[in-house]
């Protein structure tokens, strides 16, 4: 029998029907959030409804505000903001759907909780309302976004239409530099194949330096998959990744459950001799921290490299966007990344918000006092109790961060947490598009501990020589 | 869905690559509902400023206010998932957008709104756009059933669509009921895969 692919393995054994080439995939979990409402909006106009409502789970993040939450619901000030919550309850009580809402213990960003929760499993396809779902595989599932219309499929009838995406390794081998984070990594990667490099591709990463790497890094390098362009990012299920999956509350409980579950996850890696339609290796030793200077992720380079001058643009079209990015970033060709000051730091988002991002910063946050306003948005309120558990918001709070609630805040930066026109952000969110962090805000995207870094000088510096 | 088959249009060049959802819709404006408003949010931090009047953005003037058809560079729709994009393109009055590659979800979001995602090779978008550019306002046709682009110079330029997507949109075939056909096979597939993944059953999924 000729060696599969991880991907092949779990899109296979979800395959429920084809129409010439067409694939008609078996979903198991469905996630969504409060942007939702086109999708249940949908659902009402058709009178239909959900299939499979327990697989289907829902998430208060994308609104929801990041301060003053013992006010409740009825204290969210701006009405549309509010009502999108209220519609979210009132929507997934009456299709029977799990909500991890508002007041709930475990509340946070869609791409956080079901990892937290056990919902997360090696083997299984996930669809999620939200492009960032690619996160998931970082347990060894096959976990896409999708729009409105799909979504609304989905839960209509617990299936997916899908045409299969090609394959392409990243292997990426050696041990991370000193004060070099998965998100570099991952920067790097994008960096190297640029912000279309995955399109119509399925990644799996592969390569020691995965292998080494926790759960919450593995999730980082898969959630931004899609800012290459891909379809969805994996990697193969190990010991670190069961260890991570213990007790959790969806999880298989221990003895036969478990057992049972842990014979197929040990099926699923990639076997020696399969063969993928494209590979990249990259050597972790190479790679540093890394900013973004421009306006998609594509354009970024190691913390000590300086902004590019569009004359030296490989061909016309990069010259023209990069010298639109220039302008949209208000930046000088040829000035170094360091003296980029900053006016604000972002920590947070479904890439950066786990434990050990917080725990990241506040390493970092110890050695002064932030300069420019920072925030911290713990993904989670889990993740928010267990650092407050580790005393981390008392040192980030005595270094002049603020702590929040949890929620997508200033990445996505509909709830009310945005930029001024103008403002400049480090963030360790994962688009720096042109007015995603508010209409006029300037993106530059970097890991936990070089924003903290950058908040304690107030340009960007190399977290190497804080350390 | 309304059924997509030929379309004559104007069409606008962009010539910039990697031009995202977030551009297309504001995040913003991500929770107004589906209808007429949304032809005015297309684009909107570019085609107004912040005091909301508008800017000399292409798509602001004529010709390009009647655009029917957008001629694109690669990656064109990458980033979220919102469907909003669509919505806007449509309200706006854009039927097809021909680029060298799109965004896989902006891709499959525009299927099932009934716009044609169209993709020719890199030269080809360019060599249209140059004549765009050469000639503003100028016309685009477009056959979905002879799978041919027509351009400002009447020449044809072939496209592949898969087969079951050019049929979905020459007849507005909805996705939902094409799939009930299929509940028995779901059903019947859930039978075998949760007997084989305990693990996974009723149970384990309503904790």
């Amino acid at each position: 029998m000729t060696a599969r692919t991880m991907f092949d393995k779990i899109w296979d054994s979800h395959v429920v029907a084809e129409e010439e080439g067409e694939i008609l995939l078996y979903v198991d979990r469905a996630l969504i959030h409060e942007g939702s409402s086109h999708a249940f909006a949908a659902l009402k106009r058709r009178n239909q409804s959900v299939a499979r409502p327990h697989q289907v789970f829902a998430f208060t993040d994308h609104y929801v505000p990041t301060t003053g939450r013992e006010k409740g619901i009825a204290g969210i000030a701006v009405d549309e903001i509010r009502n999108m919550v209220i519609a979210q309850h009132e929507n997934t009580a009456k299709h029977g759907i799990k909500l991890f809402g508002f007041d709930d213990p475990g509340q946070g960003i869609l791409h956080i909780v079901p990892p937290e929760q056990g919902i997360t499993q090696p083997g299984l396809l996930i669809a999620g309302a939200d492009s960032h779902t690619s996160t998931h595989g970082a347990f060894g599932a096959v976990a896409f976004g999708m729009g409105a219309s799909d979504m609304t499929h989905v839960m209509a009838t617990q299936a997916t239409w899908q045409r299969k995406p090609k394959k392409l390794r990243i292997t990426v081998n050696g041990k991370l530099g000193f004060g070099v984070a998965p998100k570099d990594i991952i920067l790097a990667v994008i960096a190297n194949i640029g912000a279309a490099g995955g399109v119509g591709h399925a990644i799996e990463y592969a390569g020691s330096t995965f292998a080494a790497m926790s759960m919450e890094g593995r999730m980082t390098v898969c959630n931004m998959s899609i800012e290459a362009g891909a379809r969805c990012g994996m990697i193969a299920p190990d010991e670190t990744t069961y260890a991570y999956m213990d007790g959790r509350p969806y999880a298989p409980k221990k003895g036969a459950e478990w057992d049972a579950a842990m014979v197929r996850w040990q099926e699923l890696p990639t076997e020696a001799g399969a063969v993928f339609d494209r590979e990249v290796t990259l050597d972790a030793a190479q790679i540093e921290p890394m900013v973004t200077w421009g306006v998609n992720p594509e354009m970024a380079g190691p913390v000590g490299s300086a902004v590019p001058d569009p004359r030296n643009a490989p061909d016309e079209r990069k010259r023209s966007d990069w010298t639109m990015a220039l302008d949209y970033m208000g930046l000088q060709a040829g000035m170094a990344l360091q003296d980029i000051k900053i006016d604000r730091v972002f920590i947070g988002s479904c890439t950066n918000s786990r434990i050990e991002d917080v725990r990241a910063a506040a390493e970092v946050a110890k050695r002064g006092k932030a300069v420019v306003p920072a925030w911290v948005v713990p993904g989670s309120k889990k993740v928010k109790v267990q650092a407050e558990q580790e005393g981390l918001d008392k040192i980030l709070i005595a270094a002049g961060f603020e702590w929040r609630d949890p929620g997508c805040s200033l990445c996505t930066a509909i709830n009310g947490d945005q930029l001024k026109p103008g403002e400049r952000c480090a963030s360790t969110s994962n688009r720096n598009f042109r007015n995603r962090q508010g209409p006029g805000g300037r993106t530059h995207l970097v890991s936990p501990a070089m924003a903290a870094a950058a908040a304690l000088k107030g340009h960007f510096t190399d977290v190497r020589e804080l350390l | 869905m309304q059924p997509f088959t030929t379309l004559t249009a104007i069409a606008v060049p962009m010539h910039e690559a990697n031009i995202d959802t977030n551009q297309l819709c504001p995040t913003r404006f991500n929770k107004v509902p589906r209808g007429p408003k949304y032809r005015e949010i297309l684009f909107y931090d570019s085609r107004f400023k912040p005091d909301g009047t508008p800017t000399e953005f292409m798509l602001n003037a004529a010709p390009y206010d009647q655009s029917g058809i957008i001629v694109a560079d690669r990656n064109f729709g990458c980033g979220s998932s919102r469907e909003t994009a669509v919505y806007a393109l449509y309200e706006f009055g854009i039927r097809c957008v021909i680029a060298p590659s799109f965004g896989d979800i902006f891709a499959a979001n525009c299927a099932k709104n009934g716009l044609l995602a169209l993709t020719l090779p890199e030269e080809q978008c360019a060599a249209i756009r140059r004549q765009l550019q050469d000639q503003p306002g100028a016309t685009v046709s477009v056959d979905l059933a002879a799978q041919t682009v027509t351009d400002v110079q009447g020449k044809a330029h072939k496209f592949e669509i898969h087969e079951v997507r050019k049929r979905c949109l020459l007849e507005g075939l909805d996705d939902i009921a094409r799939t009930q056909q299929y509940s028995d096979r779901i059903a019947g597939f859930e039978n075998h895969y949760y007997k084989d993944r305990p693990w996974l059953g009723a149970a384990a999924r309503s904790r």
